[in-house]
């Protein structure tokens, strides 16, 4: 009969004094990863022009069959994108959508890429279908704040982080390389951290799980205590 | 609790001073009285204790716990009573109707009715009355927790057996298995006490430890038996780690599973009372009950607070236990009650008794009781050694017999 089990008692005793690692949500939301799939967005130029060209590739690529473009000439005289072409609809059914961002992938234009918003939910299926007016940036370049949707301070400017981490090419050699365009409201954006390693969090704006983890992690180590 | 205290002056001589001058209308009252505020209180410490344990819990699991209804989370037990209230009360097609609805009562009120005996506080005089802070002081005391506890592993058996489907019969059949078996540890330690304090009134056995710090039984008795007790007494109440018979990985809900609404509130609440109960039983026996020093301005109070101190802390040490401990096995369950628990009981109430005849008899039986053990358990751990070399060596030749193994071509790495 050994008297292994004193050390649970020691153990458990000890962390009544140790921070608790609940987030108390949603008061406070865990910290999102850098490249979260989230809600989508459609971006638009530095100059203000929409940049979907009604190409419809995404919807071609999509594999849950989410996404409804069709395109229009663009009138000569007010253009919405530089080009021939703009998507006149576009649709997305968040009900279908599994964020798997092969939108985002297939898109010839950067035109298409994910916020990292999650929060929103709906009470009839018509609800979920978000139009253009809902998914195009607004004139400061900045997801629109839908009013069932659970937007927090600063949630709002992390957007495109996926498409500025991968090699578009799926090369190793041009991770980090910028190969997109400027975007309205924040110009070229600084590419982000990828699995090379080269990290400018200061720059993209992203939050370091480390560092969040850091204020969970137990005083004896350096952390910090947190919650009641 | 009410007919219980107000009879058992008839139930058997009784030396509670509040009914030497026969019943009358003031006695009935303040008996009325105490009924009502220990059941009052009994209540509301038994939501204040799943509280308690479930932020304890949280607490030692780096969590935090109910925070959501009320402050800290208070509420939270009342807002689980009320969402229980409102359920469907469902009623099995192949249960026993009238056991079905009894047993849940059945186990609510030993619940109740063992608290009637624990001494809360001292003598006081209300109304020229002298009045023991306890609800019942029968002479059978403590006879009377263990009749009660008996009585609940009725409700038990009743409960699994009633519900008519599987997992609850093997359930209640391996519950009420484990509390009688652990009952009879129980009775032992209680035994002992009894032998000490001569006399089975809850009142007498407290008092007899009011002389000192060191009167405590716990340290007349040794330290040995409160350790039996204790754990005797979690195996009672299919507290953790003995609630192999309730636990939700094992079989369900256990005994528990058909039951719904109100009838599952009884029987979470009784289990929680009987917790709470028991730990002021321990207390009462091995830790002197309300003893301890006060002052003298509302002299009253101090032995309340005692008590109610020294519950908190033995409520404390089970949900710390069961934070802290694995579930047993229901085969280590029965190991520990009946091959540690009752022969370590049984030889201890010899050593208590040979002290009570003499200190040399005590002395002797104690040494005598040390040697027999260390001879049993060398006993053992030879047969133990012997049992490991006969199975190597049944291992051995079984392996080379094993040729059918050797049909198999090895790997070869060159040809």
């Amino acid at each position: 009969m050994s008297l292994g089990f004193l050390g649970g008692f020691a153990l458990t005793l000890k962390q009544v004094g140790e921070p608790r690692v609940t987030t108390p949500y949603p008061g406070e939301k865990v910290a999102k990863p850098p490249r979260l799939h989230g809600r989508h967005v459609l971006n638009r130029y530095e100059d203000g022009m929409e940049k979907c060209i009604g190409c419809e590739l995404c919807a071609a690529v999509c594999p849950a069959d989410c996404i409804y473009v069709r395109g229009l000439d663009n009138p000569p005289d007010a253009p919405v994108s530089p080009g021939e072409r703009y998507g006149f609809v576009y649709e997305i059914n968040y009900l279908r959508c599994i964020h798997c961002d092969l939108c985002v992938e297939a898109c010839p234009t950067e035109a298409i890429t994910e916020s990292k918003m999650f929060e929103f939910s709906f009470t009839s299926r018509s609800d979920a279908i978000y139009t253009k007016e809902e998914l195009v940036v607004d004139d400061d370049g900045l997801p629109r704040h839908l009013p069932w949707e659970d937007w927090r301070p600063g949630e709002a400017d992390h957007t495109s982080g996926w498409m500025r981490a991968t090699s578009p090419s799926g090369a190793v050699e041009y991770e980090g390389e910028v190969q997109w365009s400027g975007e309205l409201g924040f110009g070229v954006r600084p590419p982000e951290g990828g699995q090379s390693g080269n990290r400018n969090d200061e720059a993209t704006g992203n939050i370091s799980i480390r560092t969040v983890e850091r204020d969970k992690i137990s005083r004896r180590l350096g952390g910090r205590v947190r919650g009641t | 609790m009410i007919l219980l205290s107000v009879l058992h002056p008839l139930l058997g001589t009784t030396d509670d001073p509040l009914y030497s001058g026969g019943v009358g209308w003031v006695v009935f009252l303040i008996v009325l009285i105490k009924v009502l505020v220990v059941f009052g209180a009994l209540m509301v410490a038994v939501m204040l204790m799943i509280w308690f344990e479930r932020k304890v819990i949280s607490d030692m699991q780096s969590r935090i716990g109910p925070n959501r209804a009320g402050p800290f989370g208070i509420a939270q037990t009342m807002a689980d009573g009320i969402k229980l209230f409102f359920k469907e009360d469902l009623l099995p097609d192949q249960a026993d109707r009238f056991v079905f609805k009894l047993a849940p009562y059945l186990a609510l009120l030993p619940a109740l009715l063992i608290f009637t005996i624990v001494p809360v506080g001292g003598v006081v005089t209300i109304a020229h009355h002298t009045v023991e802070l306890q609800v019942a002081d029968p002479a059978v005391g403590i006879l009377f927790l263990l009749a009660l506890s008996s009585v609940s592993v009725y409700a038990t058996m009743l409960a699994g057996w009633s519900s008519g489907s599987k997992y609850p019969l093997l359930g209640s059949i391996r519950a009420s298995a484990q509390m009688i078996s652990y009952e009879a540890a129980m009775g032992l330690t209680i035994a002992m006490v009894v032998i000490v304090t001569h006399s089975l009134s809850t009142r007498t056995i407290v008092d007899s430890q009011a002389a000192s710090f060191f009167h405590w039984n716990i340290f007349r008795l040794g330290i040995l038996p409160f350790p039996l007790f204790a754990v005797a007494v979690t195996a009672e109440l299919n507290r953790p780690p003995f609630d192999l018979t309730e636990g939700e990985q094992e079989l369900v809900g256990g005994f528990h599973t058909e039951y719904s609404s109100l009838r599952f509130a009884l029987f979470y609440l009784a289990e929680f009372m009987n917790t709470i109960t028991m730990s002021a039983v321990m207390v009462t026996l091995f830790f002197g009950g309300p003893d301890g020093p006060g002052f003298h301005f509302v002299r009253w109070l101090w032995p309340i607070l005692w008590f109610a101190g020294k519950t908190v802390v033995f409520m404390y040490v089970y949900v710390w236990i069961r934070a802290a401990l694995p579930r047993l096995r229901y085969d280590q369950l029965m190991e520990l009650g009946w091959k540690v628990l009752i022969p370590l009981s049984l030889v201890w109430l010899l050593v208590v008794a040979a002290f009570r005849v003499g200190t040399v008899w005590g002395l002797g039986v104690f040494f005598g009781g040390v040697i027999v053990g260390s001879a049993l358990w060398q006993a053992v751990l030879v047969g133990r050694a012997r049992r490991e070399v006969l199975e190597a060596s049944r291992a051995g030749r079984r392996g080379a017999n094993d040729s059918y193994l050797r049909a198999v071509p090895e790997p070869d790495g060159g040809e």
